[in-house]
């Protein structure tokens, strides 16, 4: 068995006193798409925040690719390997959508430190972000400013922004936030067709699109993990029944 | 080091920090309740001086002449507030640093135009104009041990307010969260002016304090404004236990360096090298204390809890 | 290209028209006043150029830019004190100089965020302001006034105030096409993606502080370099270059021309310089009406002069 590409044990993390994340063990194989879901207040977006390095834990160890992370800041994770996208649309509204996208690929190329070149002409930079667009299925509104994007659009700009990053692991925070019926299809479209090939750690609410996606799920209640494993093993979890998915699953 | 003199400069370093205590508060105050960053707060430190001034040699008593400019102070503070301030609440803290600008500039004509540009100088009454032996041998000036005196009972009586009174209960809740405080009722619109008037009395109370040791003169909130930055900056902003501490601390060094700096460089360095260099120090010190504060604790030496 | 340039363009090209011809023919007339006039303002537009570097493309608040125009200027003043008079030396001092206050400054001030950065960027600039003011030696309080400006070997006679006018003239749109340059590299798009969203900038990889501190570094060289060439226009610097409050009035140049344009600082500067001209020949108080004049533009005209033009051209078009 392969090593996992992130490992989580004993994670810690209080507000006060609050306990949002409590003695949190997880794992993720490689190219698997591992969902965690929960009821709201479980603490689901802290850890996504400690996983990619806004947040400090209080407690506990973060292994990303054998490597211990737990201490390093957010941008290094990010050159690591680690992708994140916020539930909070976070695109720049100031720009182009390719340039948004753009931005990211030249994060991983090399420094920034270049005063002269524009990097709108840069095609080091334009070839892979258009690539990136069309996986997405922007491609068509790459010119366009991000302002002018419908939600569902900026939400697949944020998908798109970590994945030109190349990363080997995508931290996806409720990528469906906010979406209709006909987004959050498209959406899961998106993800389906990365499924494998990429390894995804995905926080959702929509539990038809977690139940398409996921290939494990961990149950977070109040900050704790009282399940994980197979989709259909934690379908049929009486805990998490009672804690969470009801008689509708 | 002469002791007489060092005791000397120990009070001018409290009465300064005092001062500084006055103007910081109100500053800090403000910013803590209404996230407003007010660059004029200087002014109502020159419109105190020159009111109580008026006042004063108007009335022919220093006493009458401060008691009555503090509620002419908190009225002027009120219509700056309704007029120009309030519109810039929901704004960011840049458009609030260049309004406040503005105001400055629009102060300081007006004081201008209303008494000219000359300064006035505020006569003290005699009992006040002597001094007062401490310790054998070691004689103060009455007037500075008033200051300080009335600046430690002012700052009694803000750490009451803020911490034993339903307004103060209203003026922490509101440091805490804005939108709570209106939705329990409570009148925030009023109670913003009341804050931002409050911290007008405040300065210029430190203003009719000082006026009549340095005059009342225009653009003296100018500078004093920036080591009142200083002073939240390292104490935290937002925290009144912060400014108190650093107000003191600043007012200590910023005194203390100035008349020490070169005998303590004496001891290390040559004479000549101590006398050029020590004036250059001294006046850099009180920013010194600032970048090594923001060095290890960018939020300053006792920032308010998390809102 | 030409057809298209719209209002805005035109009006523009206008001013740089004006500025390249209009003193130097006033001057030949006789009226050298335009032509001091408007040293100042190319000196004073390069310094607020450089500010709306960090202000408008990269968002970040500085108030305390005026210690760089003051330190740009004592490095043409205290060297010639001393009869270095060469201008080879007084210029690069006064770029490496600020570039280094930027950084030392920077690395501290970076470190916060909002309002503390504001305040603490106006505590360094009083801070060089009061360190300037105790040296005895180079006039403190009084001031310096230089005897000769900067020499060039014979290659630039900056005693003649036409050259100097010149000198400055070309040295904006030098300022000018660089900025442009810097903002569309990847530097300048990584420093707008920092102001747009920081948090995102981290997540995809930017370490943002490092790019934060370099572009307010190369924001204070270049102002240094603005204050050497005002320096030399004064004939006369004193630490009053350095106060606060011109910062704020450099501030007010910036947003009164419009923030994150290239020309905006061009077009406050201009604003401001005639607005100060003209108001005080009207009234003894005119700082009255220009308190007034910029509380109404932060609050109904916060797009400063390039917005009034960009709106104006909008209507113009529809």
């Amino acid at each position: 068995m392969a090593e996992p590409v992130l490992h989580v044990r004993g994670l810690m993390k209080s507000f006060g006193g609050v306990r949002a994340s409590d003695n949190v063990e997880l794992s993720v194989e490689p190219f698997e798409t591992h969902a965690i879901i929960g009821p709201n207040g479980a603490g689901k977006t802290t850890l996504i925040a400690q996983l990619s390095g806004e947040l400090a834990a209080d407690a506990g160890t973060i292994t990303f690719k054998g490597r211990d992370v737990t201490r390093l800041p957010s941008h290094r994770r990010s050159m690591l390997g680690l992708a994140r996208s916020f539930q909070i649309t976070s695109v720049f509204l100031n720009m182009t959508v390719v340039d948004n996208v753009a931005l990211a690929v030249q994060a991983h190329r090399g420094h920034s430190f270049k005063f002269w070149k524009p990097a709108a002409a840069d095609a080091e930079l334009v070839e892979p972000a258009r690539r990136t667009l069309e996986q997405v299925g922007l491609e068509a509104r790459a010119g366009d400013p991000a302002s002018a994007l419908s939600h569902g659009e900026r939400r697949q700009l944020e998908i798109a922004m970590a994945l030109a990053t190349e990363p080997e692991l995508l931290l996806l925070d409720e990528p469906m936030a906010g979406m209709g019926q006909e987004e959050s299809g498209r959406m899961v479209e998106t993800l389906k067709a990365l499924k494998g090939g990429k390894t995804m750690l995905l926080v959702e609410h929509d539990m038809d699109a977690v139940f398409a996606l996921a290939d494990r799920i961990t149950v977070l209640v109040y900050g704790r993990v009282i399940a994980s494993g197979l989709p259909q093993d934690i379908r049929n979890d009486d805990a998490v029944r009672r804690a969470y998915l009801g008689d509708e699953a | 080091m002469d002791a007489a003199l060092a005791i000397t400069q120990l009070l001018n370093g409290l009465q300064l920090g005092v001062l500084l205590f006055l103007l910081a508060s109100g500053l800090t105050l403000v910013f803590g309740i209404m996230d407003f960053v007010n660059l004029a707060h200087g002014a109502f430190y020159m419109v105190g001086a020159f009111i109580s001034a008026t006042l004063t040699l108007w009335l022919g008593s220093f006493v009458l002449g401060v008691l009555l400019a503090i509620p002419l102070v908190v009225l002027v503070g009120i219509v700056t507030e309704v007029i120009a301030v309030r519109s810039l609440y929901l704004r960011d803290h840049l458009d609030h640093v260049l309004a406040t600008f503005g105001l400055i500039l629009i102060f300081d004509e007006l004081t201008h135009i209303i008494w000219g540009p000359a300064g006035i100088a505020v006569p003290l009454p005699s009992w006040l104009q002597g001094q007062v032996e401490v310790l054998p041998e070691i004689v103060l000036p009455t007037y500075r041990l008033v200051i300080i005196g009335a600046g430690i009972l002012v700052a009694g009586g803000l750490y009451y307010i803020v911490n034993h009174t339903k307004l103060g209960m209203l003026i922490r809740a509101g440091a805490s969260n804005r939108t709570m405080v209106g939705a329990l009722g409570v009148d925030v619109k009023t109670l913003f002016t009341l804050v931002f008037a409050l911290g007008a009395a405040l300065a210029g109370l430190a203003g009719m304090l000082i006026a009549p040791i340095t005059e009342a003169s225009i653009g003296m909130g100018n500078d004093i404004i920036i080591t009142a930055f200083v002073v939240i900056i390292v104490g935290g902003i937002g925290s009144m236990k912060g400014a108190f501490i650093a107000a003191i601390i600043i007012g200590l060094i910023d005194t203390l360096g100035r008349s020490f700096l070169d005998d303590v460089f004496k001891l290390f360095l040559g004479d000549i090298a101590a006398e050029t260099s020590a004036p250059a120090i001294s006046a850099m010190l009180i920013y010194i204390l600032m970048a090594v504060v923001l060095t290890f604790r960018p939020q300053g030496l006792f920032p308010p809890k998390v809102r | 290209m030409i057809t298209d340039m719209g209002l805005r363009g035109w009006a523009i090209l206008a001013m740089l028209v004006l500025l390249a011809v209009g003193p130097y023919a006033a001057y030949l007339a006789g009226h050298a006043f335009y032509l001091d006039l408007a040293t100042r303002l190319l000196c004073l537009a390069i310094a607020a150029v450089s500010l709306n570097l960090i202000l408008g493309y990269g968002g970040m608040i500085s108030f305390g830019h005026a210690a760089y125009i003051g330190l740009g200027a004592y490095c043409v003043g205290i060297p010639a004190y001393y009869e270095y008079t060469s201008g080879f030396l007084q210029f690069p001092l006064a770029v490496g100089v600020c570039a280094l206050f930027a950084l030392v400054t920077g690395a501290l001030c970076l470190r916060t965020k909002g309002v503390y950065f504001i305040m603490i960027t106006m505590a360094f600039s009083q801070m060089a302001f009061f360190l300037f003011v105790s040296l005895e030696e180079y006039g403190a309080d009084d001031g310096l006034t230089i005897d000769y400006r900067s020499e060039f070997g014979g290659l630039l006679d900056f005693e003649s105030n036409v050259t100097l006018y010149y000198v400055c003239f070309f040295s904006l749109l030098a300022a000018i096409y660089l900025v442009h340059r810097i903002v569309n590299s990847r530097f300048g798009m990584a420093i707008q993606g920092i102001r747009s969203n920081e948090q995102r900038m981290r997540a995809i990889g930017y370490n943002t502080y490092v790019y934060r501190l370099v572009c307010y570094v190369v924001s204070g060289a270049m102002c240094g370099y603005a204050g050497a060439l005002l320096g030399n226009f004064t004939s006369f610097i004193s630490p009053e270059m350095m106060d606060w409050t011109r910062s704020g009035e450099l501030m007010f140049m910036v947003i009164l021309g419009g923030t994150g344009s290239l020309f905006g600082p061009v077009l406050g500067a201009l604003g401001f310089l005639v607005l100060e001209d003209q108001l005080a020949e009207l009234w003894l108080h005119w700082k009255l009406v220009f308190g007034i004049i910029l509380i109404v533009t932060v609050l109904f005209a916060r797009g400063g002069i390039d917005g009034i033009l960009r709106k104006l051209e909008e209507r113009w078009r529809g």
